[in-house]
């Protein structure tokens, strides 16, 4: 039976990968055309093999915490925010805060995730008082305040985005979602999200972040109207600020997800596309030890398919997560369930906290 | 390519590796390696050699609608959600006449129809006359469309109601319209399983029985096998080798089609869903051990369009169709609970897959008229002749 695999056409790439060297922006882009889904799934299963020899598959339990809906970018893809001074805008009570990380505490969670919208009424001291709050009572590592959140605050704030970062440091910032990376090229960022920061906006922010000390994770959102040049551009920028820096602990490619925004036209991207963009990112990113799977949009199967291309880590057990769920997809899976797609997938779970050290295994 | 061999290796793959190569079949030690091994990406780059050297980059897709005419059933199987029970008194029960289900073959679907898939309940009630009848309303309603209907289970009730042999009854079905059978019923072939969940239905040897005249009266058929409740990987294997040995007897199978049981609002409600390891395992498996099978079938609706995107890589060349109506269970896992794909849908799985997508009708005969305009399609193209499906002769 012909093996129509060895004709060599991708064997350049497999050597490379094979010696452990890394592969260039046309080996990435050769790699989303050439390859067939097999091909990838063994070459990604290698490194991750690599760089995780233990088999061993990972995930957080923790909890999203949306401190406000007041927003005034009015993102087209979200339903979830209110324009400062509309009707169901909120701000949560410290108290409603508190109880949820109570609550998370209880389900032997160990990482909140705080995000919420651009609300002129809330600035930097809010944050320290709030971050302070927390350290104070509870013994939980905060992992908030996206990029623009970020960039928006340090703005309002009257603050250096250093400055800004060293004092939420300070209250008890531990590390930042890589949420809002979109692609980091300006001519998708122009059309999916005008009003977001640049590429260099938002790398500039996460090196400074990188710099003090704070390490974050990293996203692309695939699928809406990039090319496979730019979708490597993407994996290349991450690439280069990791060798800078060394700040990024995971990275986490999702779909974009069509319905519902000013681009309703764009297909939504399959399960096949996704899977190989886990496995190009995989293959590309030789610096980055984490790729983290999307449950919320892929769903359980693909989930857990994705463990062969390249996937070494669950994500965060999601206990609430208001604004993938405005947009329509959402999966919620249960701690047990998860376990055993894992073990079901012959790999290892294993409890992590968010600096990825194993806590039970 | 290199990494795969070390893969293969690792896997323990490596004879199987060898015999396909060499054209040997495989046998039950194999099956319970390729069943055992974790390693997934390897079972498939094997079932993708066996499914390449078959049909190539084709994938086969239907236009096709789906009716099930009774839900009334007898049989009480525990993996069933469909069911009524001939004495229930819950008013849930149904049975379409044969104009109703003309009437419901007849609906717009803006397409033409190549296909109609329909099987039912076990309802004692019904003569031998009403399947007759059904049949032919509904191949008046749509005469372009080949009927596929009737499982072997619901064959054995015919031939039971009509007190006549299979032989005698088939020709007579086929007349009226009949093209082909599916192949649901089957479940697994183990005394154990069939005691345990459906105890009332056909016995395996009755499967083949009926299965043999079926083949031998000139109409093909498919074959199944009920995955992801209580069987065990033997038991699946053994199924598997008995329907290799049915299709080396008779040569009328076209197509095999695991099936992914769901355990919702069953019996088994316990049992977690199937996960998408397991439904490309059984696939890729399937297309290994049975080499005599012309083609095997990913059903998005039991596995989500998007692992039945990802079975074309692991040896499936079919992906069913547009099933403009499906009752009898549902996709779970995915966020949508669509009971029908558009064609231009079901082309962008094939497509975006890399696969060739070419539409056959219910004999795997590739429909060869362009249909571009109906659907607005234009670079959909009909197919490499050659290829080796079946015919109604077998």
């Amino acid at each position: 039976m012909a093996d129509r695999f060895s004709d060599g056409r991708l064997a350049d790439v497999e050597e490379k990968i094979l010696r452990a060297e890394r592969l260039s922006f046309a080996d990435g882009v050769h790699l989303f055309r050439e390859a067939n889904p097999l091909q990838l799934s063994s070459w990604a299963n290698l490194v991750r093999r690599r760089l995780h020899p233990d088999d061993l598959v990972t995930y957080v339990i923790g909890r999203n915490i949306n401190y406000t809906n007041v927003c005034w970018v009015q993102c087209k893809f979200c339903s979830f925010y209110r324009l400062p001074g509309a009707e169901g805008g909120y701000v949560l009570p410290r108290e409603a805060v508190f109880r949820k990380i109570e609550e998370l505490l209880v389900l032997g969670g160990t990482e909140i995730l705080i995000q919420g919208g651009l609300n002129p009424a809330l600035k930097a001291d809010y944050f320290e008082d709030l971050f302070r709050a927390i350290k104070t009572r509870f013994p939980i590592h905060i992992h908030g305040l996206s990029p623009a959140e970020l960039i928006y605050l340090a703005k309002i704030s009257d603050l250096s985005e250093r400055d800004c970062l060293l004092r939420l440091k300070a209250a008890g910032l531990d590390s930042i979602p890589g949420a809002g990376a979109e692609m980091l090229v300006d001519e998708v960022r122009d059309q999916i999200a005008p009003y977001k920061d640049s590429a260099a906006a938002w790398l500039s922010l996460m090196r400074t972040a990188h710099q003090l000390g704070i390490p974050s994770t990293v996203t692309m959102m695939y699928g809406s109207v990039e090319t496979v040049e730019q979708r490597v551009e993407h994996l290349i920028k991450v690439r280069d600020l990791q060798d800078e820096t060394g700040g990024f602990r995971a990275f986490i490619p999702w779909s974009f997800q069509p319905e519902g925004t000013h681009l309703p036209n764009v297909k939504r991207a399959g399960g096949l596309d996704y899977l190989r963009t886990v496995a190009v990112s995989r293959l590309m990113l030789d610096n980055l030890p984490n790729i983290q799977a999307s449950w919320l949009t892929q769903g359980p199967k693909i989930g857990q398919i994705a463990l062969q291309y390249g996937v070494n880590d669950m994500g965060s057990t999601v206990i609430e997560e208001n604004v993938v769920t405005a947009k329509g997809a959402v999966f919620m899976l249960p701690l047990p369930e998860i376990e055993r797609l894992i073990r079901d997938a012959g790999l290892r779970p294993a409890r992590r906290n968010t600096r990825y050290e194993i806590l039970s295994s | 390519m290199r990494a795969m061999r070390d893969q293969l290796h690792r896997a323990g793959l490596e004879r199987i590796h060898e015999k396909l190569q060499e054209g040997r079949r495989l046998d039950f030690d194999d099956g319970m390696r390729l069943y055992e091994t974790p390693d997934l990406t390897a079972v498939g780059y094997l079932a993708n050699l066996v499914r390449e050297s078959k049909s190539g980059p084709r994938t086969y897709y239907v236009r096709n609608l789906h009716v099930n005419y009774t839900n009334v059933c007898n049989k009480l199987c525990k993996f069933c959600s469909f069911y009524t029970p001939p004495n229930s008194t819950d008013g849930k029960g149904y049975v379409l006449s044969p104009e109703e289900a003309a009437a419901r073959v007849s609906q717009d679907t803006g397409e033409p129809i190549r296909e109609i898939h329909m099987v039912a309940g076990i309802n004692p009630k019904l003569p031998y006359q009403y399947y007759l009848d059904l049949v032919r309303a509904v191949k008046a309603a749509r005469p372009d469309a080949q009927i596929k209907a009737f499982t072997m289970i619901e064959l054995a009730q015919i031939t039971r109601v009509a007190r006549r042999p299979l032989e005698e009854i088939l020709p007579e079905l086929k007349a009226a319209g009949l093209a082909a059978c599916p192949g649901g019923g089957a479940e697994v072939f183990s005394d154990r399983v069939h005691e345990e969940l459906f105890r009332a239905k056909l016995d395996n040897e009755g499967w083949f029985e009926v299965a043999r005249a079926v083949h031998a009266a000139g109409l093909p058929s498919n074959a199944t096998l009920l995955y992801g409740h209580i069987e065990t990987q033997e038991e699946k294997v053994r199924h598997l080798l008995h329907i290799r040995e049915l299709q080396a007897e008779t040569g009328g199978f076209m197509c095999f089609v695991p099936l992914a049981f769901d355990p919702s609002q069953t019996e088994l409600a316990h049992l977690p869903v199937t996960t998408g390891y397991a439904n490309l395992r059984e696939i890729a498996i399937a297309r290994l051990l049975l080499d005599n099978f012309a083609h095997i079938k990913a059903f998005w609706i039991m596995i989500t369009p998007p692992v039945a995107q990802m079975a074309l890589w692991y040896g499936a060349d079919d992906i069913d169709g547009t099933v403009n109506h499906y009752e009898i269970t549902h996709a779970l896992g995915t966020a949508s609970h669509r009971q029908v794909l558009g064609t231009s849908a079901l082309l962008d799985l094939i497509t975006e897959a890399g696969r060739e997508p070419v539409e056959r009708d219910a004999l795997y005969h590739p429909v060869e008229e362009p249909t571009a305009t109906a659907t607005g399609i234009a670079s959909v193209s009909t197919i490499p002749v050659g290829h080796p499906g079946l015919t109604a002769d077998g």
